[in-house]
């Protein structure tokens, strides 16, 4: 019987990462592997040891099949044949629907950003129309329930959580073999990559290799300041209002709650005034507008970072958003790409820095223009630009999808389970980078001052560091994130701090070389009878040689 | 037209501020100047800057700034600061001359702060405190430690709502050797909402400012009552300014004076976003000596105000009325005396006072701090602060205070003697200065020998003092009617007044500079030298003995030395080697 759809739901369990395929309602079990409850490898398991590696289908309604990745967990080795139900959350279907997410399709590939829920175009009850197929990618772990409009040409959907639909193909035939190739773009796209590693080291690979993408995120750090920074140059002829406190709150803090495992974060926000960049754009007679280029966005940061001031009560790194209200002269303001074309969000990001958008203000007609014109800042055109471009500099990037791939909508979070998932295990990968980068340049020093003392609090960090790096590198192996994400933290923590000991600044240390120089005054002068007798010793032994030469 | 901006300007503001901005927190900025004529013939032009803030900053999550610094708002939540009063000063305020200040500093740098009572660690949040203030202010305030930090017990009370007077809470620190310049004018302004591009800060050029007798800058953070009822806090932020022009310099030999001539700049609009910005002439000596200067362009209105001690007149200029720039475009004030004055009024304030060292000789010294009370009939209470570094060990048992001959017995002393290379002497004595008098209060000390790595890199420059400080409630000679103290300029609504009857005055003497036995910093490596020099020497010689044969030598033609001493022979007539 043909299977119109598969479900496919990863979670890091306990026992490791498990993968369960819900299949269609016409689905025949025994087709698949024949057996039943029993683990079996998969077929595409051949090909690539890391992925897809052990299923289990069962005779239940619904069928599902389990799939573990990578080796199978102990737990269920011995247990053989054994039924894992209690992990599974299998639980039949409910067909109602609590509070549908509707997708649109528009956004999916988040060139404007992240739709925000207060934007959503009001196209519910057109893709409501549209033949839906509700499906529950796992139901005990999320009490969503997922509308998919399902439009044409989509054959994978990507939901929020750590789930995947796909649809299958008609017909019967080896079906594991046909899909498992979706499977591994679905896994390439949701799980970790040989890029999220290297963008995870990117600090650590020669600048060349690698392309501009790789250096955007922030470095890890324990925790981050957010500040939103409102610049109003012109403060003569605009009263800007924003509402940063209310957007903040409904936008951007159900990111930052969800990001909470990660890191600490604090939002603040200011207005600064006469605060103007620091470069004059360019006029536009063609669409009487005023041009920022491309290229000399570079220079634009600058002068305003002077007015910014870092965080004074804390040693986080400071993530900058700027909203620039163009003066009254240079309005409108529009940035143009590298090839001459219009930004469409009017906004730019700097790599490590933040983020910078041009808000334009519609001027009335200059004889009905009051002098001082009150703008209220539209926060959620805004908020949609900035999310975006914060998702950007957490390294929160999407993969390149092929076309018939429709990614779920994440939300009122701004950020899908999966991406978390994969947002921690950069994190980690980098946390240990940084660990063994830092322990190898404090036995460098080691090495070279040779006296140095090394206290006993130092050298417990030290153990500790190694230890909780030992510790993250296998929770890691075994998939359990959040205690790796832990134990990578604790290791970065114990081995800067160790490293940045005040005991250890390696000034308090003579080098070899000053010590003997403090002695020349005694050695020259001793040097110059012991070389000139060298000297004379020589000469005469030459001198002997020569003459017995001679007699002779 | 620049007048009709200017009114549509003040109108739309008013309305700004009254119709209901968009969030809960308001805040308000006012902006004054202050020009007075010194006594001495200086000019003293002072500006403040207040920035009000209706938020609770102590609340967790207000973290959305507008007018309010955000680096000195993160600053208070974090660190539970009730009350925060920082100042960086050149130049020596010369009371004798100059008068009473509005607002006297300390030369170099002075920080006090009041923590709220829920600060555990005081001298960490303290220590952590000045760290990041000397980041802000690019200022060396990390060099406050324990060694010149006090707890005073009366000289400092919080200035603003408070119901806390535990002195645990409070610390005081003064850097005397912080020299100050543009680098901390820089911060200073950059904490302002319009920067130096609008308003009375555009005057802020610091070439000028630098270039005066005294420059001295503060930021005073405290909290105040919202309204009349008091029931909720806001905070204010005050940052102020004061400078002496010396006249004479500026206007060779003329004591005239304008806005343009002291600042090179003049005033052109006020900063958008102020509620109020004035500009304050003091023209008393105008009614007193009957149209003695004269004031262009005309002041719009006259203020009076009794303000410590004395009846006030002021010219003001509204720079937000519509009326200011009706005839040119920008403001420019000045004043003209209309004949010269001969014999300057150096009428003496009530209270001053002077510090100095004396003895001879680099084992002990003497301390001596004149205090004057001028006031012709009444006597009246002064409390005296004296920070003094361990390294100078105060006697006690010497401190004698005299007053008109006879011995003046403190109502109030407290002492905490120094720690070596832990904490500082702290003296605070409440006197009694007896109606037009001299108090003078003399203690002895001993210098101490510090270790070679804690003198300072220029140890014979001297080591610096930190002036004391007077606190005291002055009688006035006239009677002041209570006022209220939002409406009147400057600095009266800082300090608390008790009644019409007397006034706050807190004035600093002198630092003092004191030469502490100097080692010769190179004598190590002199003995170095010199000691290699001789092993070397006896060793070349040792060794010579040792290794080398004699031999008798076999004479020979000798070389370039033999021949010459031969020529030299032959024309002496002597027979040659």
């Amino acid at each position: 019987m043909p299977y119109s759809s598969v479900a496919l739901s990863s979670r890091h369990s306990t026992k490791g990462r498990v993968l369960w395929l819900r299949l269609g309602r016409a689905w025949e079990v025994d087709d698949l592997t024949g057996r039943g409850h029993c683990w079996k490898r998969h077929p595409s398991a051949e090909r690539d040891a890391s992925h897809v590696a052990w299923c289990m289908p069962h005779r239940q309604e619904g069928a599902w099949l389990s799939c573990v990745f990578g080796e199978l967990p102990p737990a269920l080795q011995w247990g053989g044949c054994r039924t894992i139900q209690d992990s599974l959350c299998l639980k039949p279907l409910s067909v109602e629907l609590p509070s549908p997410v509707i997708l649109d399709p528009g956004t999916r590939r988040g060139q404007s950003g992240v739709p925000l829920p207060g934007a959503e175009p009001a196209a519910l009850g057109a893709l409501r129309s549209q033949e839906g197929e509700v499906c529950a990618p796992c139901p005990s772990l999320e009490s969503w329930l997922t509308v998919l409009p399902s439009p044409q040409g989509i054959g994978v959907y990507i939901g929020k959580h750590r789930s995947a639909v796909m649809r299958g193909t008609q017909g019967p035939g080896d079906v594991l073999a046909a899909i498992s190739a979706r499977v591994q773009q679905i896994v390439q796209a949701m799980s970790f990559t040989t890029d999220s590693i290297t963008t995870a080291l990117s600090d650590r690979v020669p600048m060349d290799q690698l392309g501009t993408d790789t250096r955007r995120p922030f470095k890890s750090s324990l925790g981050y300041e957010i500040t939103f920074s409102l610049l109003n140059p012109d403060p003569k002829s605009h009263d800007v209002h924003w509402d940063i406190e209310a957007a903040v709150n409904s936008y951007v803090q159900p990111f930052l709650d969800k990001l909470g495992s990660v890191a600490n974060f604090s939002v603040d926000s200011q207005i600064l005034y006469y605060a103007v960049l620091g470069v004059s754009p360019r006029f536009d007679k063609a669409s009487s507008s005023f041009i920022l280029s491309a290229l000399s966005l570079p220079h634009v940061i600058n002068p305003v970072e002077a007015r910014l001031g870092s965080s004074a009560t804390s040693l986080y790194p400071v993530l900058n958003f700027l909203l620039y209200v163009p003066e009254r002269v240079h309005s409108p303001l529009y940035i143009q790409d590298k090839d001459g074309a219009a930004v469409g969000t009017n906004a730019f990001h700097s790599p490590r820095w933040g983020g910078i958008m041009v808000y334009n203000i519609d001027h009335p007609a200059p004889d009905k223009a009051p002098l001082l014109l009150r703008v209220d800042v539209d926060m959620v055109r805004v908020m949609e630009v900035f999310l975006a471009q914060l998702r950007l500099l957490f390294g929160i990037s999407q993969v390149p999808l092929p076309e018939e791939f429709l990614l779920e909508s994440p939300g009122n979070n701004g950020l899908t389970d999966w991406e978390l998932d994969r947002l921690l295990w950069t994190r980690t990968v980098e946390n240990i980078a940084t660990v063994s980068t830092t322990l190898t340049s404090l036995a460098q020093l080691l090495d070279k001052i040779g006296n140095i003392v090394i206290k006993d609090d130092v050298a417990s960090e030290v153990y500790h560091a190694v230890a909780s790096a030992q510790t993250a590198m296998l929770e890691l192996a075994s998939g359990h994130l959040g205690s790796a994400f832990q134990a990578s933290k604790e290791a970065v923590t114990s081995s800067e701090r160790a490293f940045f000991d005040p005991s250890l600044l390696h000034l308090l240390y003579f080098p070899d070389d000053q010590k003997f120089a403090i002695y020349i005054p005694l050695f020259l002068p001793m040097a110059v009878p012991i070389l000139l007798s060298l000297v004379k010793i020589l000469r005469e032994a030459k001198q002997s040689k020569k003459e017995p030469m001679k007699t002779d | 037209m620049a007048g009709a901006v200017a009114a549509v300007l003040g109108l739309s503001l008013l309305l700004g501020s009254t119709g209901g901005s968009t969030g809960p927190p308001r805040d308000s900025l006012r902006e004054e100047l202050l020009l007075s004529p010194l006594p001495s013939g200086d000019l003293a032009a002072t500006f403040q800057f207040r920035a009000r803030w209706d938020s609770e900053l102590h609340r967790e999550g207000v973290s959305h700034y507008r007018l309010f610094p955000k680096a000195l708002g993160q600053l208070i939540s974090k660190f539970l600061v009730r009350e925060l009063h920082l100042s960086l000063t050149q130049g020596f305020w010369r009371t004798r001359t100059w008068g009473q200040p509005y607002l006297q500093a300390p030369a170099g740098a002075e920080l006090w702060v009041w923590f709220q009572d829920s600060v555990t660690d005081v001298d960490r949040a303290w220590k952590e405190l000045s760290n990041i203030l000397s980041g802000i202010f690019c200022a060396s305030l990390n060099f406050i430690d324990s060694t010149n930090t006090v707890t005073p017990t009366a000289s400092f009370k919080p200035l603003g709502l408070a119901n806390v007077t535990d002195h645990h809470l409070l610390r005081y620190a003064v850097l005397p050797r912080e020299v100050v310049c543009t680098e901390n004018l820089t911060p200073w302004k950059k904490l302002l909402p319009c920067g130096s591009k609008a308003g009375l800060a555009v005057l802020l050029k610091a070439e000028r400012l630098f270039h005066t007798s005294y420059h001295s800058q503060a930021v005073h953070i405290r909290p105040i009552c919202r309204d009349a009822s008091c029931l909720s806090v806001s905070w204010e932020l005050r940052q102020t300014l004061t400078v002496v022009f010396d006249t004479f310099s500026i206007g060779q030999g003329k004591r005239d004076w304008s806005l343009f001539k002291m600042f090179s700049r003049t005033v052109t609009e006020a900063c958008p976003l102020v509620s109020e910005s004035k500009i304050y002439v003091d023209i008393s000596s105008k009614t007193q000596e009957n149209e003695l200067l004269e004031v262009t362009p005309l002041p719009l209105s006259v203020h009076e105000a009794s303000v410590q001690g004395d009846r006030r007149t002021y010219a003001v200029y509204d720079l937000l009325s519509p009326s200011l720039f009706n005839v040119s475009r920008s403001l420019n004030v000045q004043l003209k005396w209309k004949r010269p004055q001969d014999s300057l009024d150096l009428s003496t304030p009530v209270l001053h006072a002077q510090r100095y060292v004396s003895g001879y000789g680099l084992q002990t010294g003497e301390i001596s701090t004149l205090i004057y009370n001028t006031h012709p009939y009444r006597a009246f209470p002064v409390i005296l602060l004296e920070t003094v570094p361990w390294y100078l060990r105060l006697y006690v048992h010497t401190l004698v205070i005299t007053t008109k001959g006879k011995e003046n017995k403190p109502s109030y002393i407290h002492y905490q003697p120094a720690q070596d290379r832990r904490r500082p002497h702290l003296l605070e004595m409440l006197i009694q200065l007896p109606a037009n008098s001299v108090t003078k209060i003399t203690i002895q000390f001993e210098r101490a020998l510090l270790k070679w790595t804690e003198y300072t890199p220029d140890p014979n420059h001297g080591f610096y003092v930190s002036p004391s400080v007077l606190s005291a409630l002055v009688p006035s000679v006239i009677a002041m009617k209570a006022e209220d103290a939002e409406q009147s300029p400057l600095f009266t609504s800082l300090f608390p007044s008790s009644d019409g009857s007397s006034y706050f005055v807190r004035l600093y003497t002198e630092p003092l500079l004191v030469n502490l036995p100097t080692p010769d910093f190179s004598m190590p490596y002199n003995v170095i030298c010199l000691t290699c020099t001789v092993v070397a020497v006896c060793y070349g010689s040792f060794y010579n003995l040792l290794t080398r044969t004699f031999h008798v030598e076999e004479p020979s033609r000798g070389g370039l030395a033999k021949r010459l001493a031969n020529i030299i022979r032959k024309v002496r007539g002597v027979p040659p080697l």
